[in-house]
């Protein structure tokens, strides 16, 4: 056979479509539900007392089931950050922009969120922020409810407490 | 080496049609707790190994299985592993692990959250990417091509078929596991229109949701543990070509193999749990494994009751145990399937000990 003719086949086309009717799991149904009404919640873990958010159903560190339901603060300290510099495709906000890690007041655990409102040079570890919702009508299940945090007018959180605040925040 | 591996925990949700809102964390949880608790310790840091079986296609969310660790208390890290599997091929890592002294213990799981997808076209997606996949051949249909070779070698009659749905309905009654359950006659069942012909829908096992978990470990560490044990005397498994053509798809060769390599022919078995999907299927392992008269086939109804993939090969050996424990039977077989047609198959021999 005269291998020079031949048409090298180098790809195929094979999409797939499967089609779920998904669930979000007991817990984060319980969390969404609480989103939608505008309040953030965290479970606890009923051994370490650790207060997770968004929860999952479990404490991953103890392995035991998360049942008791706590409501969070709209104030948060910033527990880690980065400033994205590109454009991050399918992201419609224009860099240069924060992500941070923030502790609700209250959980003892972080979720990423966006910062805005803010000198991106003076962000810092421990500086205290609060949530800025979107107007009521648009509240969804979704994270995005809350559009970003900005910073607040409160004396930063030591290093050490970070994670550890109650949730009345820095007031005792 | 020589190392006794034995089966000291086992528990399984019911089978359910639909789990709600449940994910797979709140699916294993109270699985592991069972076991947990039936051993006397508190969580995976107690064991030196765990390993689990599962497919995110199922449930259509990426990454289930990383969560599911979430399950376990990983804090400190803990030893983990996973097969894209049936957890009966985690237990059988499980006991490689224990075999090669690596590990004195170890927690298998599988869970299955099969009702959010179409399974049977999910199922469509693990054949051969390039020429049977995108034909989107599901996992029923191929049975039904199966099925009709049988009937019309005559291997098998359609009341042969139905005689395995009754025995499963029946024997599912004392399961309160089962999903499928009660007093059917063979011509109650023929009654029935085809759904993928020749195939009834009874010929089909049920989607089901649920999880199943188990605890093995060496004897050293049964008798410490001062638990009733079942020693897990032999496992093996074989695996058939990708290519449903070049397969005899009336037999299941590697079924034959592995019980070879077992030494299960004609040996003394009380009872025999076998994960066939279809109806046929169970004739055709029943066949492979020339299995004695006396032993009993499915006493829990087997998968027909009640199908959690991913799960149900680990149940199966789960069930034999429950029953060996009980006193119900001193040796036992559990067999474990994954891919079409009876692709690929798992053995394990469980005797009292």
């Amino acid at each position: 056979m005269d291998n020079k003719n031949k048409e090298v086949i180098d790809a195929i086309e094979a999409p797939i479509y499967l089609k779920y009717n998904f669930t979000a799991g007991l817990a984060p149904a319980r969390f969404l539900s609480q989103l939608k009404q505008g309040v953030l919640t965290g479970q606890r873990c009923p051994k370490c007392d650790n207060v997770y958010v968004p929860p999952r159903g479990s404490c991953p560190a103890c392995g035991v089931a998360t049942e008791e339901e706590v409501v969070l603060g709209d104030k948060a300290t910033v527990q880690s950050f980065t400033i994205v510099s590109i454009p991050i495709p399918g992201n419609p906000i224009q860099p240069p922009y924060i992500v941070a890690n923030l502790v609700p007041d209250g959980a003892n655990i972080s979720f990423i969120h966006l910062m805005s409102e803010c000198v991106n040079e003076e962000v810092r570890i421990g500086q205290r922020v609060t949530a800025i919702w979107k107007p009521k009508e648009e509240w969804d299940f979704a994270m995005d409810n809350i559009r970003y945090f900005k910073p607040l007018d409160e004396p930063d959180v030591p290093a050490e407490l970070i994670g550890h605040l109650s949730v009345n925040g820095t007031e005792n | 080496m020589n190392i006794d591996i034995c089966i000291v925990a086992f528990s399984q949700s019911a089978c359910v049609a639909q789990a709600g809102a449940a994910n797979e964390v709140e699916l294993i949880m109270p699985q592991l707790e069972a076991v947990y608790s039936q051993v006397g310790i508190s969580n995976a840091q107690d064991v030196d190994f765990v390993c689990s079986g599962s497919c995110d296609y199922l449930q259509g969310a990426a990454f289930a299985f990383v969560a599911g660790v979430d399950a376990l208390g990983a804090v400190p890290p803990i030893q983990e592993s996973h097969v894209e599997m049936d957890a009966a091929w985690a237990l059988y890592e499980a006991v490689l692990k224990i075999r090669m002294g690596h590990a004195e213990s170890a927690l298998v799981y599988g869970f299955s959250k099969s009702s959010p997808g179409e399974l049977p076209v999910v199922l469509s997606q693990q054949l051969d990417p390039y020429y049977l996949a995108p034909q989107w051949i599901d996992s029923i249909s191929l049975a039904a091509l199966q099925a009709r070779l049988m009937l019309d070698k005559g291997i098998i009659k359609a009341s042969d078929m139905a005689a395995v749905v009754a025995a499963s309905r029946r024997c599912a009654m004392d399961n309160d596991k089962a999903q499928l359950a009660g007093q059917f006659s063979i011509s109650d069942l023929l009654e029935e229109p085809e759904y993928v012909s020749p195939l009834r829908k009874a010929d089909c096992s049920p989607i089901s949701d649920g999880a199943s978990a188990m605890i093995i470990c060496t004897r050293s560490k049964a008798e410490e543990w001062q638990v009733p044990f079942v020693r897990l005397s032999g496992i093996d498994h074989r695996i058939e070509t990708h290519n449903l053509g070049m397969r005899d798809l009336t037999t299941s060769h590697s079924t034959r193999l592995v019980a070879e390599a077992l030494s299960i022919h004609n040996s003394s078995l009380d009872i025999a749990e076998l994960y066939a999907p279809f109806s046929h299927q169970q004739i055709i392992l029943e066949q492979a494994l020339e299995l004695q008269a006396e032993t009993e086939i499915n006493p829990s109804g087997g998968v027909l009751a009640g199908n959690l993939m991913m799960a149900s090969g680990l149940s199966r050996v789960g069930e034999v145990f429950n029953r060996i424990v009980a006193g119900e039977a001193i040796r036992g077989l559990a067999h474990a399937t994954s891919g079409p047609c009876l692709q690929h198959n798992l053995l394990a021999i469980l005797e009292s000990s």
